[in-house]
């Protein structure tokens, strides 16, 4: 742990409707270095989604600090949080979130429209370099209404990773998807952080989060656990699971998407 | 984001919502086109007013009585027959610079000619009429000064009466009453056609002033003396020196408002087409409610558009959009929208304009104008209407946008 990309201390967020207060976060500290892959978990209700939309620059703290990439992210304005969110994350949603009716090719070059640093040069090929790093080269022209789940998340990796960001923020990445498809976007996570991609990942799943190499635990707005993690190997689960299909080593035991998947095979 | 980029990604999601594009745009088409339509119209009007005004005579000066006032109280234009037929006389002899003048006797009365009758104008007039107007005549002749100076009871018959009058009959030399006087015609009027008013100028009787006066006077008023010049240049300064012999005439003391005016046939015309170009305006205005109309369709659409795609809007504040950026691309998407239906609507109205005119023979004009001012004008209702469903986009909360189902 070199550098860190995101230190914060003591971050609070108190939403206030009328009279009631709502302490979502009561001080969180963190420090995630260059190169981790990390999950925060939560049920819901926690503050886990408070923190990853802070994280995110999405929202402003009420309280305490936050530096993002050697950036003091409190106390900017939103157009300076729109600048710092287009160079410096890229973002993976639940729903994938691509838009509609617009190829791959250019729902990841969106990104790139939007940078106002100067420092891209032929948007489209960086697009397309991208979406084959995802390994959806060959699919740059459909769009995602012609893609399958796991291959719109990819296409959605692909626009968080087109600006080189120093963080991937990602947003229960597998929460739309089944097992199988859980695997691969895990096994392209596990990939692109090898090559030194710092991924930050929001979960309720503890399955999905021991493909990561670090767990924070988030409840009641604070941070009550923090342990590093026996990493499994994503890619190696997906190999067993194509293999002997129903004597797997199943680590999705409670749940129900498994049931189906083995029902329809 | 570059502006090529804008319009492209504009036309792109405008194209993915046809039918909707369609019926809002139709506002803005029918919009512009209907003001096209109207102003090409109002314009066509204007200019065909002019010709025929041109057409009644070259270098035509026209007094016409004016204001009086009897003991300080205005009575208006026209109220009062001011002119006399002395006032025309005293003209022709003490301006030797102008090229004809003639007063014109107006009387309306019943004519007979051997069972046929007719009722119609009788203008009286001197012989310089001929000049003054530019008419001629297709068979015989106008009368001469002579006839004017003996009172003689020769006529000369325009086009439309000798038709009702001697239906196929040559008409020369033959006898007919005016009013139970009888007149020889001398002469047939050349044809002149509808006045841009729809007035038949070939439904009149042309006799000396003289003869008027004397034997069917009584009913006569003359609404006008007409005198006309050798060149156009030499107009401005014989309307001064008429207004000038007028109130000699007239025994007018300095300081007394004229009790005729002096007006040149470009004045007249400015004055006709003047009251068309209100018409035109008035049509245009209520075209270009229609336009509103359809602005404010766009703007109904372009909010519509905002709520269907909030979560398009958090997609794009998320990756780093500025809420400028969302800004403009809404407004451009309704500029585009507006400005599309203007081209469209324009087209429209071109053809409309001409089909119009090819069906009524009206002539129609377009002037390069108008077509910017209507692309404008749509331009301007795109933005105008456009920017708060716009800046509602760019103020959403990217959060809540994500969230949005």
């Amino acid at each position: 742990m070199t550098e860190a990309v995101i230190r914060i201390e003591s971050l609070a967020k108190t939403y206030r409707s009328g009279r009631n207060e709502v302490h979502a976060l009561r001080g969180v500290s963190l420090e995630v270095g260059r190169g981790e892959l990390i999950a925060i978990m939560g049920s819901s209700g926690s503050g886990k989604s408070t923190l990853m939309n802070l994280l995110g620059c999405l929202d402003t703290p009420t309280g305490g600090s936050y530096q993002l990439d050697g950036v003091r992210v409190d106390g900017l304005s939103r157009n300076q949080l729109a600048d710092l969110r287009n160079q410096k994350i890229g973002f993976v949603f639940q729903g994938f979130n691509l838009l509609a009716r617009t190829t791959a090719l250019d729902n990841v070059e969106l990104p790139l429209l939007y940078d106002r640093s100067g420092r891209q040069g032929d948007t489209k090929a960086l697009a397309l370099r991208a979406l084959e790093r995802v390994g959806l080269g060959d699919r740059v022209d459909h769009q995602p209404s012609e893609l399958s789940g796991g291959q719109q998340q990819r296409v959605a990796i692909a626009r968080a990773l087109v600006t080189e960001p120093a963080l991937i923020l990602a947003d229960e990445p597998t929460g739309n998807l089944d097992s199988r498809t859980s695997l691969e976007v895990m096994a392209l996570f596990q990939e692109l952080n090898e090559q030194g991609i710092t991924v930050l990942l929001v979960t309720h799943e503890p399955d999905i989060a021991q493909y990561t190499k670090r767990i924070v635990e988030v409840r009641d707005g604070r941070l009550r656990r923090d342990h590093p993690v026996a990493t499994r190997n994503a890619a190696n689960d997906l190999a067993a699971l194509e293999l002997e299909g129903d004597e797997f080593d199943e680590p999705y035991s409670t749940d129900v998407q498994i049931a189906d998947h083995r029902e329809a095979s | 984001m570059r502006t090529s980029t804008l319009i492209k990604v504009a036309t792109q999601s405008i194209l993915k919502n046809k039918m909707r594009t369609m019926l809002t745009m139709l506002g803005i088409i029918i919009g512009v086109g209907a003001v096209i339509v109207m102003v090409a119209v109002g314009q066509g009007a204007r200019s065909s007013i002019r010709d025929q005004i041109n057409n009644l005579g070259t270098n035509m000066i026209v007094i016409m009585p004016g204001s009086s006032q009897q003991g300080g109280v205005s009575q208006g234009a026209g109220a009062f027959n001011t002119l006399t037929v002395k006032d025309a006389e005293k003209l022709a002899n003490e301006h030797p610079g102008l090229a004809a003048v003639s007063p014109v006797v107006v009387t309306r009365g019943q004519v007979v000619a051997s069972g046929r009758n007719w009722r119609t104008t009788v203008n009286g007039v001197d012989t310089g009429y001929q000049t003054i107007r530019d008419w001629g005549v297709t068979s015989g002749d106008f009368f001469g000064e002579d006839d004017v100076r003996a009172m003689r009871k020769v006529a000369v018959i325009g086009a439309t009466v000798a038709e009702n009058l001697f239906a196929g009959e040559d008409p020369l030399g033959q006898r007919f009453q005016i009013r139970g006087v009888p007149f020889d015609v001398v002469g047939v009027l050349a044809k002149k056609g509808q006045t841009a008013t729809g007035t038949d100028q070939d439904d009149v009787i042309v006799v000396p002033y003289t003869t008027a006066q004397t034997r069917l006077s009584g009913f006569a008023r003359i609404p006008q003396i007409l005198a006309s010049t050798h060149t156009p240049a030499e107009i401005p300064a014989a309307q001064e020196e008429i207004r000038i012999l007028m109130r000699e005439s007239h025994r007018l003391h300095n300081g007394d408002p004229d009790d005729f005016t002096v007006r040149n046939q470009t004045e007249l015309a400015e004055a006709a087409e003047s009251s068309t170009r209100v018409m035109t305006m008035l049509l245009a205005a209520i075209a270009s409610i229609s336009l509103l109309v359809g602005g404010i369709g766009i703007m109904n659409i372009m909010l519509v558009s905002v709520t269907e795609r909030t979560r398009e809007i958090g997609i794009r504040l998320a990756i780093g959009a500025r809420g400028s950026d969302v800004l403009t691309q809404f407004l451009v998407e309704s500029i585009v929208m507006s400005l599309l239906g203007g081209l469209v609507g324009l087209a429209f109205g071109i053809g409309g304009a001409q089909l119009l005119g090819h069906i009524t023979g009206w002539s129609t004009a377009i002037s390069p104008l108008i077509v910017a001012i209507a692309l404008g004008f749509s331009a301007a209702v795109g933005i105008f209407f456009g920017f708060y469903p716009a800046r509602k986009a760019a103020a959403l909360n990217p959060i809540e946008a994500l969230r949005y189902e």
